[in-house]
């Protein structure tokens, strides 16, 4: 190879990379050509923990992220409720990420609506309250303290889904959907002071830092990313877009690996040449 | 006394959080459940600040006609759009959360995508940085570099097909020294923040007061 | 969200918003700006209207109509804290917004010592003690472990320089982060390519039809 191939390569437009990646992320979505997915353990743990509860008891889903990070988080959402419903528990929605809760309402009427679960009666969205901590903590003690409403202003009194329902004592578990160090209040402040069963969703960002967690077993289980998503979607046995998206996601990394090898390759190359 | 009250406020609710943390019984409990909602509410109200600064900036924009002021008029278009569908939501429906209202319309088919679409440009540029920076100059640089490419590798079912080293490999980081660092840098962060923590309520940081 | 005609207005508004952001990949653009500015303000907004009927209307108002005796006028002292916070906007009475400042950061703080305690700092000690049971894989990644954790926190001691012994500790502690950092790369890129792939299955299936 001439240097000034290598000079080339080492100077390319970087709109040639978009465009390269774009190709390599939409020929995989258009063609749909599937890989194996094999569910790691901490995602097992995580099914596990759902797979836990029997009927009539309840769940606490925390949604704590936002449009930035649907694509990750939405698909496991979705099959966490439909594992839920699945088992007739009751799902208890709030947030802290205020600008993302209607997403995780809107998982939530989509897969009530598979299961003919009635709102108020099998599931309930207490909507947000600010000052994460606080209400965190608050909750421990009285959670109508925080929510004597739900997000569109029904009295928790009156919904029969919170009979019985005062603090984490009477939350069989809470699985937090997180996108930022949220994941790390709930369990300094939840976990810690009330004992609460705890499994999270994370993007794929935050889920390296949330291992500590898990080999602590202050978390009982732990879905990461979209491969997550994926691999909990293998474990119910309904793909969806998480698995959906795994092929993309495949020649993606195969591209950017590429990317890496022939950024270094050019570098020390050129490297060469010029000593 | 435009300082010292407030110092003194930060000592008095920093110990009495501290005690009722270890004296939980009434009436330390019902006094910090009673804080626990006022902290809340306050929380509330920082929001304000933001959106009052975002305002008068672009406000200001538009009538200095700086260079881009049109873009500002959009801005507050958009402002005054979604309040105006907001407050329409919650007399109509009863709640500007309720699905059908129209402030939802805007949510589903602003924001979410704007947002969406933001942090999506961050795949492209992470794909350029690693052709154009990621170079291994040095042996920690090295390290770095064929650990990202393992767990890359190993998170995809190629990876697997290629051998079962990939996957296996990833784990084994993830669960071990991906872990040991994590947790390493996290402790010292912990007990960085306790120390923050004491010196605000005993008043040495004072920062916040600014 | 209503009617067939709502959506398919609201599908092309996303996509056409999708597209004016992406078109920022090959340059600055107006339709660029326009949409950038429009995710600013429709935000903000929407912060306004959650503060309005997530925080004052449940927590202040309807506590404050529905309560009786001292808890219908406690309620007024969050609210004034609040309003105070507000004085901020004024440059002569800024100094009072301290009061409610220094109320939250309180707050904070104290919580904030026992948490990271009792939440990190000791779970997380005491999951690194781990016992050793024969020699086998295991063992040998909890001896790695240990190590991996102690020497990342030698690594960040540095009130005496990294010589000798603790030098050697902390150029172990490097290895470790490196590794972490390089694992951390993977799994961001992971979650960048992910974010793209939601866009654009959005783009191919909401609003193309080109996927099933």
């Amino acid at each position: 190879m001439s240097k000034g191939f290598w000079d080339v390569i080492n100077t390319l437009d970087r709109r040639i990379i978009f465009l390269i990646l774009l190709v390599c992320v939409t020929l995989p979505l258009l063609l749909n050509v599937g890989g194996e997915i094999r569910p790691t353990p901490p995602v097992r743990r995580a099914h596990a923990a759902v797979a836990s509860l029997e009927a009539g008891d309840v769940m606490l889903v925390s949604i704590d992220f936002d449009a930035t990070s649907a694509p990750e988080l939405m698909p496991m959402l979705r099959s966490v409720l439909r594992q839920a419903f699945e088992k007739d528990v009751r799902v208890i929605m709030l947030g802290h990420i205020a600008i993302g809760l209607p997403l995780g309402h809107m998982a939530l009427e989509e897969v009530a609506a598979e299961y003919g679960k009635e709102y108020g009666v099998d599931y309930v969205d207490l909507g947000y309250r600010p000052g994460y901590i606080a209400v965190m903590i608050g909750m421990g003690r009285e959670i109508r303290d925080f929510f004597d409403s739900d997000y569109q202003g029904l009295q928790v009194e009156d919904l029969p889904v919170m009979d019985g329902v005062h603090s984490y004592a009477d939350i069989d578990l809470l699985f937090g959907f997180e996108h930022g160090a949220v994941i790390d209040y709930w369990v300094r402040y939840a976990q810690a002071r009330f004992d609460q069963r705890m499994a999270f969703g994370t993007t794929a960002v935050m889920a390296p830092d949330a291992y500590p967690y898990l080999q602590s077993n202050q978390i009982e289980g732990l879905v990461g990313g979209l491969k997550g998503a994926a691999e909990y979607e293998t474990l119910i046995g309904r793909p969806g877009l998480g698995t959906r998206g795994m092929p993309a996601q495949q020649w993606a990394h195969l591209l950017v690996i590429g990317f890496i090898l022939l950024g270094n390759i050019g570098y020390f190359v050129t490297r060469r040449n010029r000593g | 006394m435009k300082r010292s009250i407030p110092l003194a406020i930060t000592f008095l609710t920093g110990v009495f959080l501290v005690i009722s943390f270890f004296v939980p019984h009434e009436p330390l409990g019902a006094l910090e459940q009673r804080l626990l909602i006022w902290f809340s509410i306050v929380s509330g109200f920082t929001m304000l600040l933001g959106v009052d600064n975002l305002l008068r900036t672009h406000i200001r924009k538009i009538g200095r006609r700086n260079s881009g002021w049109w873009h500002s008029g959009f801005l507050l278009l958009g402002f005054a759009a979604t309040v105006v569908l907001g407050v329409l939501g919650r007399i109509h429906h009863g709640s500007p959360f309720h699905m059908q209202s129209p402030f939802m319309f805007v949510y589903t088919y602003s924001i979410v995508p704007l947002q969406g679409t933001m942090f999506a440009l961050l795949a492209f540029f992470i794909a350029s940085a690693s052709y154009r920076a990621f170079r291994a100059r040095n042996t920690v640089a090295t390290l770095l570099l064929v650990s990202a490419v393992i767990v890359m590798l190993g998170r995809i079912p190629i990876g697997a097909a290629i051998s079962e080293f990939f996957p296996a490999a990833q784990e084994w980081i993830m669960d071990v020294p991906q872990l040991a660092a994590k947790r390493g840098i996290q402790i010292g962060a912990a007990l960085g923040a306790v120390s923050m923590s004491l010196r605000i309520i005993l008043g040495i940081e004072r920062s916040y007061l600014s | 969200m209503g009617s067939p005609v709502v959506t398919i207005i609201g599908t092309w508004l996303a996509g056409f918003l999708t597209l004016a952001i992406l078109s920022f990949l090959y340059k600055d653009n107006p339709f660029y700006k326009l949409a950038e500015h429009l995710y600013v303000g429709v935000s903000a907004g929407y912060w306004l209207i959650y503060v309005a009927f997530f925080d004052v209307e449940p927590m202040l108002i309807d506590t404050f109509m529905t309560e009786t005796g001292v808890e219908k006028w406690i309620i007024l002292v969050p609210g004034l804290l609040g309003l105070i916070m507000l004085s901020r906007w004024f440059p002569r009475t800024a100094w009072l917004s301290r009061w409610p400042i220094a109320f939250t950061v309180g707050i904070g703080a104290g919580l904030g010592i026992t948490a990271n305690l009792q939440g990190y700092v000791i779970p997380q000690v005491e999951a690194t003690l781990i016992p050793m049971t024969g020699w086998n894989l295991v063992t040998l990644s909890n001896i790695v472990l240990v190590v991996g954790v102690v020497s990342t926190l030698l690594y960040f001691y540095f009130s005496k320089p990294h010589k000798g012994v603790l030098g050697g500790a902390a150029r172990v502690g490097v290895v470790f982060i490196m590794i972490s950092f390089g694992a951390s790369f993977g799994y961001t890129l992971m979650a960048r390519i992910s974010l793209l792939i939601g866009r654009l299955y959005f783009l191919l299936h909401d609003l193309l039809h080109v996927l099933d």
